[in-house]
C-alpha cells in the first residue's frame, strides 16, 4: 500500500497506523528534550492518546478489567450473592470491596478504562471527519505516470485502422472507460495530455464514512446509556388477585430506584388490577413434570379520560402503558388470613403473599400483628399447595398447583420492634424480644389449617382462620399473587438508533472496498496501448478481480484488440 | 425403518454418534493428507536435485529463498483455485467426502432433535453444541466451494469431534419443555447467529494458528534451514495470505457476534427488563466483542500487524469456546439454560 505517494484524498489515520509511511517521527519520541514547552507536551500528549497504539491497548485494558465482574457477584446484578460471599468469606470481603469488586462496572478503574478511551475515540474520529468532508469533495488524483509499477495492472493492444486519427481514438477509447467505471459507481476526473489520454477514478468512500459512522455511533450508545440513566426508574409492587396497583410512589410500590433527573411526583397515572394469573403444570408422568409454564397475569389497566383495557401480561411480553414497561416476575400464593381477638372481633383480614422456597412453590409468609391484640403478635407460617410427608415427618410441597393445600403457622408473642420507627422487611420476623409459642422447640404443636378451617391462637389470645377464597370470588380457594416489576428507561430508543447505525456503519466500513482505477490509452505509431491499473485502500481481497473484469469488458467493446493472450500481469520488464 | 421402539430422540443420538464416527474417519484422512503432502515434499527431494531453482511441486524441496517464496505464491493462488484447478490430493478429497457424509448424519440428527423438542434444535447445552457444530461444518463446506481450504479439514473435523462427542457424553438431556424465558423469536435469532458467528471465527482461529506457524517457518527459512519446520506447511500458502484471509473469516464472524451482542440486548429488555445488566453471559459476550474489535485494530496498528494480531484472534477465540463451557457450566448468572442441574 505504502509504496505509492500519498495525497489529500487517503483517510486520515493516527501516525501509528500500520499504513502510515515509515518515516521518522517529526515530533521528539520522548517528553523528556528540554524544547518542549506546556504546550508541547500537551500535544504529545494527546497524540499518545490518540495513537491507535493506545486505542488498542485501552481495548485490551478493557477487555480484562471486565473479567472480574463476571467472576465476582456483582451489588447491580446479584445483591444476594454478594451478601452469600460475604458471609463465605469474611476476611477478604473488605478487601475486594475496597477495590470496588464487586461494584466493577462502575468502579473508578473501569470507568477511568472506557472513559480514556472514549476520549481517544473522540480526539481521533474529529480530524478524521474533517479530512474525510474534504476528502469526498476532493477530485480523484491526476494518474501515476508508470501503471506498470502498480501489482495489479493489464496491458491491451489495439490496431489502430489505416489513416485513423490515433489521438481522437485514444480520447475515445477512454471516454468508453470513463462511461463503464461511472456505471460501476466510481468517481471520475479526465487526464488528457497530447498522445495519452487517462481517466482517475476512485470509489468507496462509503468505507471511511462508514468508519466514521460506527465509531461516532458508539460515542452516542455510551451518552444515551448514560443521560437514559438519570431519566430511568424501576420499581417493583406485589398484586393480589382481586387488586389493584396505583402508580404512585406513596401507594404502589414495594421498592423504588430512580435515576437521578426522575421527578418523583409526576409519575405517569394508570392502574393495574390483577384479575386472575393463570399458569400450567406438564402432567405427572411427562416428561418435565410440575414444571409450569404459560404464566399469564390478566390484567386491567385504567388510564386517565380512557376506557379500562384489559391486557395479559407474560415472560418476554410485558405491559407497555403510560411509557412504562411492566413486567412479570414472579408469583406464589397468598393465603387470606383472618384473625380475631378473644372476643371474635376482627383484627384484620387479608391475604398474604408467601414467598417461593422451592420449584414445588413451598412458600413461606410472616404476619405482624401489632396492634387489637392484647400482645404484639408475630406468625411465621409455610404453605405447602400439595402437601407431601418427607420421611423425617416435615411437610413438603410435592407439585405447585393447589392439590391438596395446608398451611403451617408458628406464633410468636412479643415486641415486633416496629414501634420506633425501625424499617422491617415485611417478609422476616425478627424473633429476639419475642417468645415462641408453637412449633419446633416448644411443646406445642404449630398450628395447622386447610382451607375454610379456624383454629384457636395459644394462651387465648384469639382465633385464625385460613379463608376459602372461593367465597370472595376468587377463582381458587387459596388467590395468587404476582410481583411487578416496572421500568421506565427514557434512553432505551437512542441506544438502539445508535445500536443500528453503529452495525450499518461497520458493514460498510468492513466490506465496501475503497480502490482506485485508471485506464490509459497511450499512442503506439499505429497501435494504442491500453492500460489498466487498480490501488486497493485498504482491504480489498477482489482488487485484482476488479481490474480484469475493466480490462476484459472495456476491451471488449472496442474493435481491433490484438494479441490478447500474450498481455501478462506485471511482466518483468515494467519493474524497474 | 422397522419398528426398534426407538423415539425420534433417541434415532437423533443414533445419527450424532454416526456422525462423529464419520468425522473422526474424516479426521484421519485430512491428516494423512497433510502428511502426505510433505512427504511428495520429500519424494520431490530428488527431483529438485535436477530442477535445481524451484521445487517441482507444490511443497517440493526448496533450495532457495526465492524458491520458498514462489512455493508459497503457487500455494496462495492454489487456494483461490476454483474447484476444478484444484489440485487433486486424494487424500483431502476422500477426507472432504467422509466430511459431507458426516454432516448428512449430523444435519439429520440435529432436525431429527428439533422435532423431536417441536422446536428449534439449541435450547440447551446439548442442543447449541448440535447446531453449534452443524453451522462451524456447514460454513466449512460452503467456504470450500470459494477457496481451498481443505488444509483446514483436520482442525474442523476434530474440534467437531471434541465437541460433538463431549456434548453428547456430558451435557445430553432428554427433551424437555422450553422454560418461559426461552420462548421468544430472539431465541431463534439470537442463540442461531451466535452460533454462526462462532462458524467463522473457528475458521479464522484455525487460520491464525497457521499463519504463526507459517510465519515461524519462513523464519526458520531464512535464518537457519530453508526447509525447516513441520513440512506440510510447505504446501500452505505464506504467512501473510494467511493472515488476509483470517482476517476476511474474522470480520464477517465480528460482524454476527456484533447482531448478537444486540439482538441478546433486545431479548435482554423483553425477559428481564432491561437491555443490559452485566449478567455473567453479557459480560462475556462483550469480552469477546471487545477482543475481536482489538483484532481488527491491531490489524491496522504498526507494530502489531502479523504476529501479534494473530495472537489476539487466538485469545478471541479460546474466549468463545470459555464462554460456551466454563461460563455456561460455572459460572452463576441469568442465563441458567444449560439444561444440566
Ligand atoms: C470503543 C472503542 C473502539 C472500538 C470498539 C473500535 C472498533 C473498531 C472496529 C470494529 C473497526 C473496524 C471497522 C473499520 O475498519 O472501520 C475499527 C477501525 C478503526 N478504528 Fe476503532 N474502535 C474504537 C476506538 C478507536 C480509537 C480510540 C481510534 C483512534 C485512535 C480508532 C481508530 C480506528 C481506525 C483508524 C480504524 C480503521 C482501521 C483500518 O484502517 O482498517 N478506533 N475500530
Amino acid at each position: 500500500m505504502s509504496n505509492f505517494p500519498s495525497d489529500g484524498s487517503e483517510p486520515l489515520r493516527p501516525s501509528d497506523h500500520a499504513s502510515a509511511p515509515n518515516e521518522p517521527e517529526r515530533e521528539p519520541r520522548t517528553p523528556t528534550s528540554p524544547r518542549l514547552g506546556v504546550v508541547g507536551w500537551l500535544r504529545w500528549g494527546w497524540r499518545q492518546l490518540t495513537s491507535m497504539r493506545t486505542a488498542l491497548v485501552l481495548l485490551l485494558l478493557l477487555a480484562i478489567a471486565a473479567i472480574p465482574g463476571s467472576i465476582v457477584p456483582q451489588r447491580s446484578a446479584d445483591p444476594n450473592g454478594v451478601v452469600q460471599w460475604r458471609t463465605d468469606n469474611p476476611d477478604l470481603f473488605p478487601i475486594l470491596d475496597r477495590l470496588q469488586l464487586f461494584d466493577v462496572y462502575t468502579s473508578a478503574w473501569f470507568s477511568a478504562i472506557y472513559l480514556l478511551l472514549f476520549i481517544s475515540l473522540i480526539g481521533c474520529v474529529i480530524p478524521r471527519t474533517k479530512h474525510h468532508w474534504k476528502a469526498m469533495r476532493a477530485r480523484p488524483p491526476r494518474t501515476p505516470a508508470r501503471l506498470s509499477r502498480l501489482d495489479d495492472h493489464l496491458e491491451r493492444r489495439v490496431a489502430l485502422a489505416p489513416g485513423a486519427d490515433a489521438e481522437a481514438e485514444a480520447v475515445a477509447a477512454v471516454d468508453l472507460a470513463e462511461q463503464e467505471l461511472r456505471r460501476g459507481r466510481y468517481r471520475v476526473e479526465r487526464y488528457d495530455r497530447s498522445g495519452v489520454a487517462s481517466v482517475s477514478a476512485e470509489r468507496g468512500y462509503a468505507r471511511e464514512t462508514g468508519n466514521l459512522i460506527f465509531h461516532a455511533s458508539l460515542v452516542g450508545v455510551l451518552i444515551a446509556v448514560g443521560a437514559g440513566g438519570g431519566l430511568t426508574y424501576t420499581g417493583q409492587t406485589v398484586i393480589v388477585e382481586g387488586s389493584t396497583f396505583v402508580n404512585s410512589l406513596g401507594l404502589g410500590y414495594t421498592s423504588f430506584s430512580p435515576g437521578r433527573f426522575v421527578d418523583r411526583e409526576s409519575l405517569p397515572p394508570y392502574t393495574v388490577t390483577l384479575d386472575s394469573f393463570d399458569v400450567s403444570y406438564f402432567p405427572i408422568g411427562d416428561t418435565g413434570q410440575g414444571q409450569p409454564g404459560d404464566f399469564a397475569a390478566h390484567v386491567t389497566t385504567r388510564e386517565p379520560d380512557e376506557e379500562p383495557q384489559e391486557e395479559t401480561i407474560r415472560v418476554n411480553h410485558p405491559l407497555e402503558i403510560g411509557g412504562d414497561r411492566v413486567y412479570l416476575m414472579g408469583n406464589g400464593y397468598a393465603p387470606v388470613l383472618t384473625i380475631r381477638d378473644a372476643d371474635g372481633e376482627v383484627v384484620r383480614s387479608e391475604p398474604v403473599a408467601f414467598l417461593p422456597q422451592d420449584d414445588n412453590l413451598t412458600s413461606l409468609g410472616v404476619i405482624k400483628v401489632a396492634d387489637g391484640l392484647e400482645e404484639q403478635l408475630g406468625l411465621v407460617g409455610f404453605f405447602y399447595p400439595t402437601t407431601g410427608v418427607l420421611e423425617t415427618g416435615a411437610y413438603t410441597s410435592v407439585h405447585a398447583a393447589l392439590l391438596n393445600p395446608i398451611l403451617t403457622l408458628d406464633v410468636y408473642v412479643g415486641d415486633l420492634g416496629i414501634d420506633d420507627g425501625t424499617p422491617r422487611s415485611v417478609y422476616t420476623l425478627d424473633t429476639t424480644d419475642m417468645d415462641q409459642l408453637t412449633g419446633r422447640g416448644t411443646d406445642v404443636e404449630s398450628l395447622e389449617l386447610t382451607p375454610g378451617q379456624s383454629v384457636d391462637l395459644p394462651d387465648g389470645l384469639g382465633s385464625v382462620t385460613f379463608e376459602d377464597a372461593t367465597l370472595t370470588g376468587t377463582p381458587d380457594v387459596v388467590p395468587r399473587f404476582v410481583s411487578l416489576s416496572i421500568h421506565h428507561d427514557a434512553g432505551v430508543v437512542w441506544v438502539l438508533i445508535f445500536a443500528i447505525t453503529a452495525v450499518l456503519g461497520l458493514l460498510a466500513a468492513l466490506f465496501v472496498p475503497r480502490r482506485r482505477m485508471w485506464v490509459k490509452a497511450t499512442v503506439r505509431g499505429d497501435e494504442l496501448l491500453l492500460e489498466y491499473a487498480g490501488l486497493a485502500r485498504g482491504e480489498d481481497p477482489a482488487i485484482a478481480a476488479a481490474v480484469t473484469d475493466l480490462a476484459t469488458r472495456h476491451s471488449g467493446m472496442l474493435p481491433g484488440v490484438i494479441d490478447e493472450d500474450e498481455t501478462a500481469r506485471r511482466t518483468p520488464a515494467d519493474v524497474d | 425403518m422397522p419398528d426398534t421402539g426407538m423415539s425420534l430422540d433417541e434415532i437423533s443420538v443414533l445419527l450424532v454418534w454416526t456422525a462423529v464416527a464419520i468425522y473422526t474417519l474424516a479426521f484421519i484422512a485430512y491428516a494423512v493428507d497433510l502428511a502426505r503432502r510433505s512427504d511428495l515434499a520429500v519424494k520431490a527431494k530428488d527431483a529438485a536435485q535436477v530442477q535445481e531453482l524451484v521445487g517441482a511441486g507444490a511443497g517440493g524441496q526448496a533450495t532457495t529463498i526465492a524458491a520458498v517464496r514462489e512455493q508459497e505464491r503457487r500455494a496462495s493462488s492454489e487456494v483461490s483455485a476454483a474447484p476444478a484447478q484444484r489440485p487433486r490430493y486424494l487424500w483431502a478429497r476422500m477426507g472432504t467426502s467422509l466430511t459431507v457424509l458426516a454432516f448428512l448424519f449430523h444435519l439429520a440428527g440435529t432436525i431429527g432433535r428439533g422435532i423431536a423438542a417441536e422446536r428449534v434444535p439449541w435450547s440447551n447445552m446439548y442442543e447449541f453444541a448440535l447446531t453449534g457444530t452443524v453451522l462451524i461444518v456447514a460454513v466449512y463446506l460452503g467456504v470450500l466451494f470459494r477457496y481451498d481450504l481443505r488444509f483446514l479439514g483436520s482442525f474442523i473435523t476434530g474440534l467437531v469431534v471434541v465437541l460433538l462427542g463431549g456434548a453428547a457424553l456430558a451435557f445430553y438431556v432428554i427433551v424437555v419443555p422450553l422454560a418461559d424465558p426461552l420462548k421468544s423469536v430472539w431465541l431463534v435469532i439470537h442463540v442461531f447467529v451466535a452460533s454462526l458467528a462462532t462458524a467463522f471465527l473457528a475458521l479464522a482461529f484455525a487460520l491464525s494458528v497457521l499463519q504463526l506457524m507459517q510465519h515461524r517457518r519462513e523464519r526458520i527459512a531464512v535464518e537457519r534451514d530453508i526447509n525447516g519446520g513441520p513440512r506440510f506447511l510447505r504446501t500452505l500458502p505464506s504467512a501473510d495470505a494467511l493472515e488476509s484471509l483470517a482476517y476476511r473469516f474474522a470480520i464477517i464472524g465480528f460482524i454476527f457476534w456484533t447482531f448478537t451482542l444486540i439482538a441478546g440486548a433486545v431479548w435482554a429488555r423483553d425477559a428481564w427488563g432491561r437491555y443490559w445488566g452485566f449478567d455473567t453471559k453479557e459480560v462475556w459476550t462483550f469480552i469477546i466483542w471487545v477482543l475481536y474489535a482489538g483484532y481488527i485494530h491491531a490489524r491496522a496498528t504498526r507494530g502489531w500487524r502479523g504476529t501479534r494480531s494473530a495472537w489476539l484472534s487466538i485469545i478471541g477465540f479460546i474466549a468463545v469456546l470459555f464462554n460456551f463451557t466454563i461460563v455456561n457450566i460455572f459460572f452463576k448468572g441469568l442465563h441458567a439454560y444449560s439444561g444440566l442441574s
